[in-house]
Formats: C-alpha cells, sequence, structure tokens
C-alpha cells in the first residue's frame, strides 16, 4: 500500500487519458462526434436511460434523449421537475455570437473561460463548451424563452464579470427561470409523448453497479417511504453542486451532495474538491436566525460603484452623508482595467480585506461588519430611473423586501457568499465518470470551470451537457447494447437496497439530543472559518480533526423523530447532512494538499507580494481526482489521490492579471 | 416579538386532520416567515414533537415550492412568495393562522403540503413549443417587436406556486394557463401549435379538478409574480378562435 502522505490520504497511478480525439483542438469535438457509434432508431427504444436531477443539464438531457427515442426515467426531489435550482440563476448566459461586433469569437470565449478558472480547467471541453454555446441560445430562442430584445426586435446582450465583451444573453434578472422552463417544457413534451418517465419528490441514494457498469438507482419515494429499485442501461447524475456543505449559502434548502457523495462512495473519483467558488455580491447575513443567504445578480456590477469609507469610523454613517473625497472605490483604484467587473474571486476578496480592515459597513454581526457598499448613485444621474428599473428594478425589489431598504436611495449592501461548487465527480471527455455507464452532466461534474467559474458561464455549461455533449456522447455507450438484463433480485441490487434499509434505520434509532440542523450549522461554521475564503495550513488540519469528532457525535447524538414509512423532512436532511459530513472532510483534505492559491481557492501561504493569489504550476498543474478508499477518519480509509495533468497546448499560461 | 401560531395538522390524506396551537418567542422581524416555521420545528424536535412538514427550496422567491394560506391569504398579507415574506409584516402579540392550499386539484399530503403535479399534467398537455434539440434556426433570424417580447416575458414570470388557485373561490387554475397561454401566444416561436394548445390544455385544466373561472380577480391579487387578469381574457379569446 503507498505511504501516508501528510497523515491524509495516498498517491494513487496518474490518470493518463481522458478520451480526447487527437488534432487541433477546434476540430476535436467534430471528429468526436463522428467517431462515436450510432445507434438506430429502432434499437433506441430498447434502451434505458436514468437522469438524476431535473436542472437545465437533467431537464435538457432527458428533453433530448427522450427525443431521440431512448426510455428515460427522471428523478427529482422537488415536487414538480420545474423546482430544481437552476431556476434561481439571475444574470444570464453567455455565447460568443458577437451580435455587437465588439470583437468576440468562439476563441476569446475559450480563453477567457479558461483564464477566469485560473488555469485548473481542462482545454479541450471548454473549447467544446464555447463551440456549442451559440446553437444553445439559438435552441432557447426556439422554444419561446424570452430573452430581452431591443427595439430593432433582436436579441440584446450585456457583460459580466471577467470579460470586456457583452456576450451574456438575458432575461431581466430571471434567466435561469426562463431557460429552466424552456428545458422543462421540452421534457414535458416528452412526458407526454412517453419517452420521459418523471419521478417526483424522489431522492436518489444509492448507484447499483453491477459487473463494474452503472446499472441502476435506489431511490426512496418521499411521500410513501417506499424504498424503490430502478434499473436501467446507463444512469446520468445532474444533481448539481454541494455548496450547502457551508449551510448558509446561495443554493436552494434542499441541494445536497448525496447523489454524487454515493456515486463516489461506489468507485467514481471526486475532482477537485476543495473549489468553492465566492460570490461577491450577496445579501449580507442579518442575524442568527438565517438559513440561507441570497445573491444579488453580478450583473448589478455593470453599473453599480463598489466602494467602503476611506476611513473607519464612517462605517456606521448614513452612506449619503459621506462625501465623495471620503469613498474607497478600491475596485476601480487597484484594478483600473476591469474596475468593478473583475471575476469573483478577486472581487470576493478585496471586500473581505476591505472588511478585515474595519471598514466594512452595515450591522455589526459578532465584532464585523460584514458588508461593502454597491451604489447606483451615479448610474440614477447618468440614466433615467426608468432605464435602470428595467434593468434591475426586479432585483432591487428583491434586495428592498429583504433589507427593507430601497437600492435607489440608500446604497446596496453586499458580501460575499459560498456560491458554486467547480469541483464534483471527475469525467472523462465523454462526460463518464470512472464508474462505465455513470455520467455527470452540469454543476455535478467538475471538468469545465476551473478553480473559479466566471459569471453567465454555470447556465452555458449545464445547458451545452445537456443539450449537446450528453446526447453524443452516451450514445457511443448504448452502441454497446443490448444489455445482459440484471435481474430486480440479483446481489448487487439486494445489496445497494440492504445500505438504504440499515441506514435509514440506523438514523432513526440513534434518538439523541441534538436536531440535524445543528450539525448541519455546525459543520458549516467549521467550513467558512478554515475552508473558505482564506485557508491555511494550519487552520485546514484543526478543521479536519474538528469535523471527524462532529462526525463522530452525529452518528451517536443525532435525534430524527418519525418514521421511514411517511413523508419526514429531518430523515431527509439527516441522509444529507451525513454525506456533507463525510465530504466536508475530503474538501478539507483536498484544499490542505493543494498548496498553491488559484482562483477561488486562495491558500494564504501563496501569494504575490501585492496580496494576489499565487498559483504554482510547477506543481499543482493538475486536477485532484480522489478515489474513495473505505470509511473516512485516518489511516485505513485515507482517500487515495490520482493525478490528471492539464496539458495546455493551445493556450500559454500565464499569471493572471486584471490589472 | 412573541406570537400563537394555530397551524393545521394531518399526517397523511387519509389521516383526520385538526388545527393546532403552538406558541412561539424571540422572533426577530427580519426572519423570512420560513425562518421563523424553522424555529418552531426545532423547538417541536427539542421537545420530542414531530416537526410541522411545509414546502420550501429556494427561499429567494422563485422556485415556487413554498406555499401557506397565512391568516386565509394566499402567501400571507403581502404580495410576495412566504419565503420573502418577513416577519416584520406582523406585529408583537399577534395570532397567525396557518393551512395548506385549499384546492380540490391539489390533494393534501401531510400538514401544510400538497400535491400540484396537477400543474405539470396541464403543462405536459400542449405547453411548449415543439422543436427538437438541435432543429434550431439561428436566433436572430426571426426578430420579436419589444412590446411583445416584453408582453411574453411578463406573463412567463409565473412560478406554479399554485397561490392563484388557492386564492380562488372556485379552485381554477385558469391564471396559471392563461400565462402560459399568454407567453407562448406573444411569440411567433409559439403560433404553430396556438389553436391546438389552448384546447388541449383547458380540455386538461377541466379534467383536474380544477374550477371555472368567474372573473373575481382574486387570482391576480394574491399572484406573487403579478401576472395581469388579462391574460384570462386571452386565454378565452384564443379559446374561441381555436373552436370556430
Amino acid at each position: 500500500m503507498a505511504e501516508l502522505i501528510d497523515d491524509l490520504y495516498r498517491l494513487g497511478a496518474p490518470i493518463k487519458d481522458t478520451k480526447a480525439p487527437e488534432g487541433p483542438i477546434e476540430d476535436k469535438w467534430t471528429a468526436a462526434k463522428f467517431d462515436n457509434k450510432l445507434v438506430n432508431p429502432s434499437n433506441r427504444r430498447k434502451l434505458s436511460v436514468i437522469i438524476v436531477g431535473t436542472g437545465l443539464a437533467g431537464a435538457s438531457a432527458a428533453a433530448t434523449l427522450g427525443e431521440a427515442g431512448y426510455q428515460v426515467k427522471s428523478f427529482c426531489y422537488q415536487d414538480s421537475p420545474r423546482r430544481a435550482h437552476s431556476i434561481a440563476a439571475q444574470g444570464g448566459i453567455n455565447a460568443a455570437k458577437n451580435y455587437n461586433d465588439d470583437g468576440d469569437s468562439v476563441y476569446r470565449l475559450f480563453y477567457d473561460t479558461v483564464k477566469g478558472g485560473d488555469y485548473r480547467s481542462r482545454e479541450d471541453n471548454v473549447y467544446r463548451l464555447a463551440e456549442v454555446a451559440n446553437n444553445i441560445i439559438d435552441q432557447c430562442v426556439a422554444q419561446g424563452v424570452p430573452f430581452a430584445r431591443d427595439y430593432g426586435g433582436l436579441l440584446d446582450n450585456r457583460s459580466f464579470g471577467g470579460v470586456q465583451v457583452a456576450r451574456t444573453f438575458y432575461a431581466r434578472g430571471q434567466t435561469g427561470q426562463q431557460l429552466l422552463i424552456g428545458a422543462y417544457q421540452a421534457m414535458e413534451r416528452q412526458v407526454a409523448a412517453g419517452t420521459v418517465e418523471q419521478f417526483t419528490r424522489h431522492e436518489m441514494l444509492e448507484v447499483i453497479v453491477v459487473d463494474g457498469k452503472a446499472r441502476g438507482i435506489i431511490a426512496r419515494d418521499m411521500v410513501t417511504g417506499e424504498i424503490e429499485t430502478h434499473l436501467a442501461d446507463a444512469v446520468v447524475l445532474a444533481s448539481g453542486g454541494y455548496g450547502n456543505v457551508f449551510f448558509l449559502s446561495t443554493n436552494a434548502m434542499g441541494c445536497n451532495v448525496t447523489a454524487t457523495w454515493r456515486a463516489h462512495r461506489k468507485g467514481a473519483y471526486f475532482g477537485n474538491p476543495c473549489y468553492t467558488q465566492i460570490h461577491p455580491t450577496c445579501i449580507p447575513v442579518s442575524g442568527d436566525h438565517q438559513s440561507k443567504l441570497t445573491l444579488m445578480s453580478e450583473s448589478l456590477r455593470n453599473d453599480g460603484r463598489i466602494w467602503v469609507p476611506k476611513n473607519r469610523e464612517d462605517a456606521d454613517k448614513d452612506p449619503r452623508d459621506i462625501p465623495e473625497e471620503d469613498r474607497d472605490y478600491y475596485l476601480e483604484r487597484i484594478y483600473p482595467a476591469f474596475g468593478n467587473l473583475v471575476p469573483r474571486d478577486i472581487a470576493s476578496r478585496q471586500a473581505k480585506y476591505m472588511c478585515d480592515d474595519g471598514r466594512g459597513v452595515g450591522p455589526l454581526v459578532g465584532d464585523f461588519r460584514r458588508g461593502v457598499y454597491l451604489d447606483f448613485a451615479s448610474a440614477l444621474s447618468r440614466m433615467s430611473r426608468e432605464a435602470i428599473d428595467e434593468k434591475y428594478g426586479n432585483l432591487f425589489d428583491m434586495y428592498q423586501r429583504i433589507t427593507g431598504e430601497d437600492p435607489r436611495e440608500v446604497p446596496m449592501r453586499i458580501y460575499p457568499a459560498v456560491h458554486y461548487t467547480m469541483g464534483g465527480l471527475w469525467v472523462d471527455y465523454d462526460l463518464e465518470t470512472t464508474i462505465p455507464g455513470l455520467y455527470a452532466v452540469g454543476e455535478a461534474n467538475f471538468s469545465d470551470h476551473g478553480a473559479n467559474r466566471l459569471g453567465a458561464s454555470s447556465l452555458m455549461q449545464c445547458l451545452s451537457d445537456g443539450y449537446f455533449v450528453l446526447p453524443n456522447t452516451i450514445r457511443n455507450y448504448l452502441a454497446q447494447g443490448p444489455f445482459e438484463p440484471v435481474a430486480p433480485d440479483a446481489p448487487e441490487v439486494r445489496e445497494a437496497e440492504e445500505s438504504v434499509k440499515s441506514r435509514i434505520d440506523t438514523l432513526l434509532s440513534i434518538n439523541g439530543e441534538r436536531s440535524v440542523d445543528s450539525f448541519h450549522r455546525e459543520l458549516g461554521h467549521i467550513m467558512w472559518e478554515y475552508c473558505g475564503m482564506e485557508r491555511t495550513e494550519e487552520g485546514l488540519r484543526k478543521a479536519i480533526d474538528l469535523i471527524r469528532s462532529l462526525r463522530e457525535e452525529f452518528w451517536r447524538n443525532v435525534r430524527v423523530l418519525g418514521s421511514a414509512e411517511t413523508l419526514n423532512q429531518s430523515l431527509e436532511k439527516a441522509g444529507r447532512v451525513a454525506d456533507f459530513l463525510e465530504l466536508g472532510e475530503l474538501m478539507c483534505i483536498d484544499a490542505l494538499h493543494r498548496r498553491e492559491s488559484c482562483g477561488g481557492h486562495f491558500r494564504a501561504e501563496s501569494q504575490t507580494e501585492d496580496g494576489e493569489a499565487l498559483r504554482d504550476d510547477e506543481h499543482f498543474l493538475y486536477v485532484a481526482a480522489w478515489e474513495f478508499a473505505g470509511e473516512p477518519s485516518g489511516a485505513p480509509g485515507a482517500p487515495v489521490l490520482h493525478k490528471e495533468d492539464l496539458i495546455y497546448k493551445a493556450i500559454e499560461l500565464k499569471q493572471r492579471s486584471y490589472k | 416579538m412573541n406570537l400563537t401560531l394555530k397551524i393545521w395538522r394531518q399526517a397523511g390524506p387519509e389521516a383526520p386532520g385538526e388545527m393546532v396551537t403552538y406558541p412561539v418567542s424571540d422572533i426577530s422581524e427580519d426572519m423570512s416567515f420560513l425562518e421563523m416555521l424553522d424555529v418552531l420545528n426545532e423547538q417541536l424536535n427539542a421537545k420530542g414533537e414531530e416537526p410541522v412538514a411545509f414546502d420550501s427550496d429556494c427561499r429567494e422567491g422563485i422556485c415556487g415550492m413554498c406555499s401557506l394560506m397565512i391568516n386565509g391569504e394566499a402567501h400571507g398579507p403581502e404580495v410576495t412568495t412566504t419565503c420573502q415574506l418577513h416577519m416584520r409584516s406582523f406585529s408583537d402579540g399577534d395570532t397567525i393562522t396557518i393551512e395548506p392550499w385549499r384546492a380540490k386539484a391539489f390533494p393534501l399530503v401531510r400538514d401544510l403540503i400538497v400535491d400540484r403535479s396537477a400543474f405539470d399534467r396541464v403543462i405536459q398537455a400542449g405547453g411548449y413549443v415543439s422543436v427538437n434539440t438541435g432543429a434550431a434556426p439561428e436566433a436572430n433570424n426571426l426578430q420579436v417587436r419589444k412590446e411583445k417580447a416584453d408582453r411574453a416575458f411578463d406573463t412567463a414570470t409565473c412560478i406554479g406556486c399554485g397561490a392563484c388557485v388557492a386564492a380562488c373561490p372556485n379552485a381554477s387554475g385558469m391564471l396559471f394557463l392563461g400565462a402560459k397561454i399568454t407567453h407562448l401566444g406573444e411569440l411567433p416561436q409559439g403560433q404553430a401549435e396556438r389553436d391546438a394548445r389552448v384546447v388541449k390544455m383547458l380540455g386538461q385544466h377541466d379534467a383536474e379538478d380544477f374550477g371555472g373561472c368567474q372573473n373575481l380577480g382574486e387570482c391576480s391579487a394574491a399572484c406573487p409574480k403579478e401576472i395581469p387578469l388579462d391574460v384570462i381574457n386571452q386565454l378565452n379569446r384564443d379559446f374561441m378562435k381555436a373552436k370556430r
């Protein structure tokens, strides 16, 4: 057995092949689509695919595979597929249409995305993403997605953080909603056509692996409590990200890691788990009762100017009484070229520094004021109130509803919050995990955003995966069919079913003192404090110890009331928090081993003289793909690290600069 | 603030239900209504009583998952979703009555949770544009007048929460239906199937046991996304035209 490194993990064999075709980067996707085998239409009816999750990636994949004629089963934990958290995305979706003739191109979109991800994403995948992005806009418009239009009737664009062209298509502040409704409607059309079967209020709790291949899932009907076996020829996980490991985040309350974590435990590698994006423009925390954080679209940075008082004494003043010369527009000062439109990681970190320096604004939470101003005063003097409302009205109303303040009168207060997780299941060029027949799409996989995701790229990636990439790659796998049928009582199925049932029984029988939420809050606090915006060796080691003892207490002292045979929300949460408690440890181990700063991952030990993130390409130019090696905590269960070297042929590696 | 909550408890669709009274204290006015219920549930859990089941997910006012009749009003006293209703809308000492959505088409699941899958089936009946992936023309080939695009957007903002149905004395789903008919009807992409869509969707609406519309306007008044009442006129016009 390989030696234990840092007392925490072992090194495994490197990943040699991502299965991307050879040749120039521009031709790879075309070559892959041609080389992938075809399945004739009458054979498609005999092949079945399970898709877990109905957000942009899952719903678009279900619709497209259904249209192609495969038998699709779609699962979501909500009461309707339309509620998936993609619906909450506000800002927009990128594509290199170059409708503004401002110098945009597929290559530039590719370049910006790789640079934005701090050179920790996979070049081939990102190029493909940029390449298919234009088709997404065409597809969505054809579905009736009401994108913003100009008076000539053509599509309108705006710009987003990290780029200098206007390539973002949007539907006021509700782009995610409109795109999801489009994908949902396309999927419901297939439900009516009989190609997609829809299972709502169902939660996937285990993957069934037979002869090394993914052949189904165990799901719990969240209304009746029944444990169900669903078999298929392939399984797609489109179950989103795991930002809720931090308890407070911009994710919906139900977002969880269970689907991907259960797959990880069954053999799927987990890529770059520590890569969490902290979003700079969220409404600050107001008190201890808070259950979640609300994001204000980053598009606000197009017209809002970010500042804090120059003097600490002004922190509790009415911002309107602080004269211009006493304000520090710090992003415009430090990054004159990009100003308020610097990428998310930089904007977030600078906001934290300003607050750490005692110049934060808003109410005191603990010893700190955790907020900076996002001020629309100069935009309001430049543009009419109507024009501003047209662009941002619903965001302003939302802010006012939550805080009780009108941002047209008083500057908005914002602070960074956990938003998106760039890590996820490791997938190859085909979006296949290390378990054959198990695919991961959208935020559930790791591949396209590197260490930091640019704004308006998540919607693009989810729909690229779901509409265009997965349907073309999974075909190659399904062409190996027909597959040997799996008996419903095969030992692998029984084993999966039994493990789900015994886990549920255990959770219900502990009957301890503490609620599930109290464990979740405590875990979230540990993660934010030590594995959040800034991380240190010492902090991460401490976090790992704290998580291990918290997990030990959870299994001894959690209180889950009610029964397994009914709708039981505490039981649902308990299963998810149990998985978060294991993931949290792996995130800290990953963060600890990566002794460099990159993107949203800032290691205090690795920074330039002027405090910017300092990458270490010599030692860390790789994806960290973690293999599960047994129950976590301690040497026997130490995870195994497989490195996939990142090879940049089209793009030259540079120190990222937005100055 | 201190409040008295009267909450509908029902273990399942067949079980008998009853109103149960719970006092809660130390409620901050910055809490959302659902966070106030979280506090109650933590207290119940500590006492060994099963928490109250209610739906919520995004808690940002957009997913449409949260519901609740609060003092007889869908989503409570403000025109918003329950997750965006804050306790500053109530006063210290208030008694608040909390019930599930009331509609035959939305059968009760447990406590405050109902089954809204009828809405999915109404969409399945025709609430889409039939375009297969990969078959779309270049996006800017079709121009859309800005006013039409805006109207389409205004009606596409429906979140499918069901407040319109819960607020309607007849439990009609016509506002939900009208919003989708208008959204797709305003756009050139929606024209090919316009007649068939309204006939099929309305047929499904009636088959799901939603009630008929009497133009009372409670639906639009309760809608957190302020879908205008005239989408129902649009629906009726489209239906008459399609039947001709």
